[in-house]
């Protein structure tokens, strides 16, 4: 940096679990270097001391779920000059966006003693669906290593390394043993982007889709593939309908496995 | 020493089991890290050793597209499995390595040449891993730009082959003309005698916890070497020369593997054949059933294709670049100026099998696929190089849409 003056970063919550300004604080050994390298001028998670804006980078967590959140981000927008969303709620509409497919008002209904108190909206949608939005990083909860990656890019004035292919191929680099081909268990990391570094099938698990779709998913053919580890129909509506329910291609497949039905 | 004067290409000798241990602990005197098929997580896997017992002793595999599993052998082989689901690439052309570092202080910029890398004895590669590593040598160091770290890991590393005795079914060496015995690039060639005069020919699924023999007495390796540096590694070892019965054994085991091999490919006029298909509907299919997951190329033990990466982090007086393992399945890959080349699944499968089995003849005098069958096992969706190349074989110069009719 030129400047003398340390570019201001800002850390916005929206409708979400602080999951990933977690990821943020967890940094630990980076932090240093972060706080080094920019002014930490607004991260309520981390502390109360405000600088005013306007912001050279703002991260913004969660999804706008509210009417009050449709008008703050607005706002955040306004004062930011690069706004970058983070985490599977800011990019996707997160696990939340599951009420995009049913009725708030009865649910709030069910829910809540006064319902009357609630102001919400129908939808939860990601951030790009009301501002305009300079780079999505996925994942639920982002990589940490992604964020400085991401933060870094920023500072130096270039675009962000954040590979969009497949969970496989970190998978593969690990040397792990694939636990659909030798386990027969359903897995979702053909179609779900990499960042996290194949952390469930490190352990035998199939992947859980937590970073959304790759640039390319190609959802029927992995639904084929789910079937024949015996995924029934009902399991493969669910598999999709995760924390990145609201992301297209994952809404797409989920819907497609719910048309087509199957045994149980 | 050897018995038969018609088939004496090499110094050969016989050891047996305490002496395949002994090997192990003289290479690991000498300063080699000693990597070797061991069971992990329901396959054969590659990883460091000290101890035979760490061998995968009894196992077997059965591969087929789409699918693996572990299953048990009577005989109590080391050896009686076929190739391993991770490639020696892991050690000789790793996933992640440092290219270079920089550090920037008040007196300039520093230039770090990365750590020597380690010095592997790779044991139990098969005939169709030399042949991908004699690729690797093509590609990676006859070059005008050798890759510095993959020739200092080549240069260091000690090749020790297992001839096959059991092939699975997604193995095709025959067709390609790897395999499967270790005829080339081997430092030390060996061959598992189970037993009187018997190889590790006959698996067996038997039920866990059923009986099988115990090795004693007989169980022996067939040493056939092929270097200096192969003789060196076995001067010390207490061996013997081989019987003729221990010849007709060795002959057996080869020629029993090889006419187990019943995966094919038909390589005649296979470059032309693919090339002026490039508009086959047999490409529309394959991309429906393609994930673009990379998986076939990443564990194919020729593929080469890497990214390098900036990963100096936020601190601005250090830099750092890494070489990763990248993938032709990468959106990408094929970035120009203004975007990628291969959007479609279909383009990039395309390119994929093209470059394994025509183009890589034009660019590097040979074939890109050594028939190790990886490719088809590892696949999620269980799509076959063969059986892809045999359809466009079956109707060469189809175009227009495509029929869901398998050809
Ligand atoms: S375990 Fe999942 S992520 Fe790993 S290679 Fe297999 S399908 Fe891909
Ligand atoms: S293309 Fe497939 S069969 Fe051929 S060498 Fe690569 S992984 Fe093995
Ligand atoms: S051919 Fe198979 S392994 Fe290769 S990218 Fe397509 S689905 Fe993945």
């Amino acid at each position: 940096m030129q400047s003398t003056r340390r570019p201001k970063l800002a850390v916005w919550k929206f409708g979400s679990c602080d999951g990933c300004q977690l990821s943020l604080l967890n940094c630990e050994d980076e932090l240093l270097t972060l706080a080094g390298a920019v002014e930490i001028a607004y991260f309520l998670e981390a502390s109360t001391a405000v600088t005013e804006g306007p912001y050279d980078l703002s991260l913004v967590e969660g999804s706008v779920t509210t009417p009050h959140d449709a008008e703050r981000i607005q706002e955040v927008r306004a004062t930011s000059r690069h706004l970058v969303a983070i985490g599977a709620c800011a990019t996707a509409g997160g696990i939340q966006a599951l009420r995009n497919l049913a009725d708030v008002g009865e649910m709030t209904r069910t829910v809540y003693a006064h319902p009357d108190y609630i102001s919400t909206l129908e939808s939860s949608t990601p951030i790009a669906a009301h501002v305009p939005v300079d780079f999505e990083l996925r994942g639920c909860p982002v990589s940490r290593h992604q964020l400085l990656e991401v933060v870094s890019a920023f500072l130096a004035g270039r675009k962000p390394l954040v590979p969009a292919y497949s969970v496989c191929q970190e998978c593969k680099r690990r040397g792990n043993v694939c636990v659909t081909v030798a386990h027969g268990t359903p897995c979702l990391g053909p179609v779900t982007q990499a960042g996290c570094g194949a952390i469930c099938p490190s352990f035998h698990r199939g992947c859980y889709g937590c970073f959304g779709p790759t640039e390319t998913p190609n959802t029927a053919a992995l639904s084929d593939v789910l079937r024949s580890c015996g995924m029934s129909g009902p399991e493969l509506v669910r598999i999709f309908r995760t924390y990145n329910t609201g992301a297209p291609a994952f809404a797409a497949a989920s819907a497609a496995a719910e048309k087509r039905g199957g045994p149980r | 020493m050897p018995s038969r004067e018609s088939d004496i290409a090499t110094p050969r000798l016989v050891i047996d089991v305490a002496g395949l241990q002994s090997l192990i602990d003289s290479l690991r005197g000498d300063g080699y890290r000693v990597v070797g098929p061991t069971v992990r997580d329901g396959a054969i896997v590659l990883a460091e050793m000290s101890d035979v017992a760490e061998l995968p002793r009894g196992w077997a595999d059965d591969q087929r597209p789409g699918g693996y599993r572990l299953t048990r052998r009577e005989d109590g082989a080391f050896f009686g499995h076929s190739v391993s689901a991770a490639t020696w690439k892991h050690h000789l052309f790793p996933p992640e390595v440092v290219s270079w570092q920089a550090r920037v202080d008040t007196e300039g910029i520093h230039v770090e040449a990365p750590a020597a890398p380690a010095r592997y004895a790779l044991l139990g590669l098969r005939a169709c891993d030399l042949a991908a590593i004699a690729v690797q040598d093509r590609v990676l160091m006859q070059t005008a730009h050798p890759d510095r770290d993959y020739a200092a890991r080549r240069e260091r590393a000690l090749l020790i082959a297992v001839n096959c005795a059991a092939p699975s079914g997604s193995c095709f060496c025959t067709s390609m003309g790897t395999g499967p015995r270790a005829t080339a690039g081997h430092d030390l060639a060996l061959t598992e005698l189970v037993g009187d005069g018997e190889g590790p020919a006959r698996s067996a699924q038997v039920p866990a916890g059923a009986e099988r023999n115990d090795a004693g007495a007989g169980h022996r390796f067939l040493v056939e070497v092929g270097s200096e540096r192969g003789a060196a590694a076995i001067s010390a070892l207490r061996a013997s020369p081989p019987s003729a019965s221990d010849l007709d054994a060795a002959a057996a085991v080869w020629s029993s593997a090889a006419a187990r091999v019943d995966r094919s490919l038909d390589t005649a006029g296979l470059p032309g054949l693919l090339m002026r298909n490039l508009e086959h509907p047999r490409w529309d299919l394959v991309a429906e059933r393609c994930l673009s997951c990379a998986n076939c190329t990443l564990v194919c033990p020729t593929c080469f294709c890497v990214d390098l990466r900036e990963a100096g982090g936020l601190d601005p007086r250090h830099a750092e670049q890494h070489r990763v393992w990248a993938s032709c399945f990468s959106v990408d890959h094929s970035q120009l100026h203004g975007g990628s080349m291969r959007w479609s699944a279909r383009a990039r499968y395309r390119q994929w099998m093209t470059h394994k089995l025509a183009t890589w003849h034009e660019q590097f005098g040979t074939s890109g696929c050594v028939g190790c069958g990886r490719c088809i096992t590892w696949c999620p969706a269980g799509i076959d190089i063969t059986e892809e190349a045999a359809a466009i074989r079956a109707t060469d110069g189809l175009t227009g849409p495509p029929t869901r009719a398998r050809g």
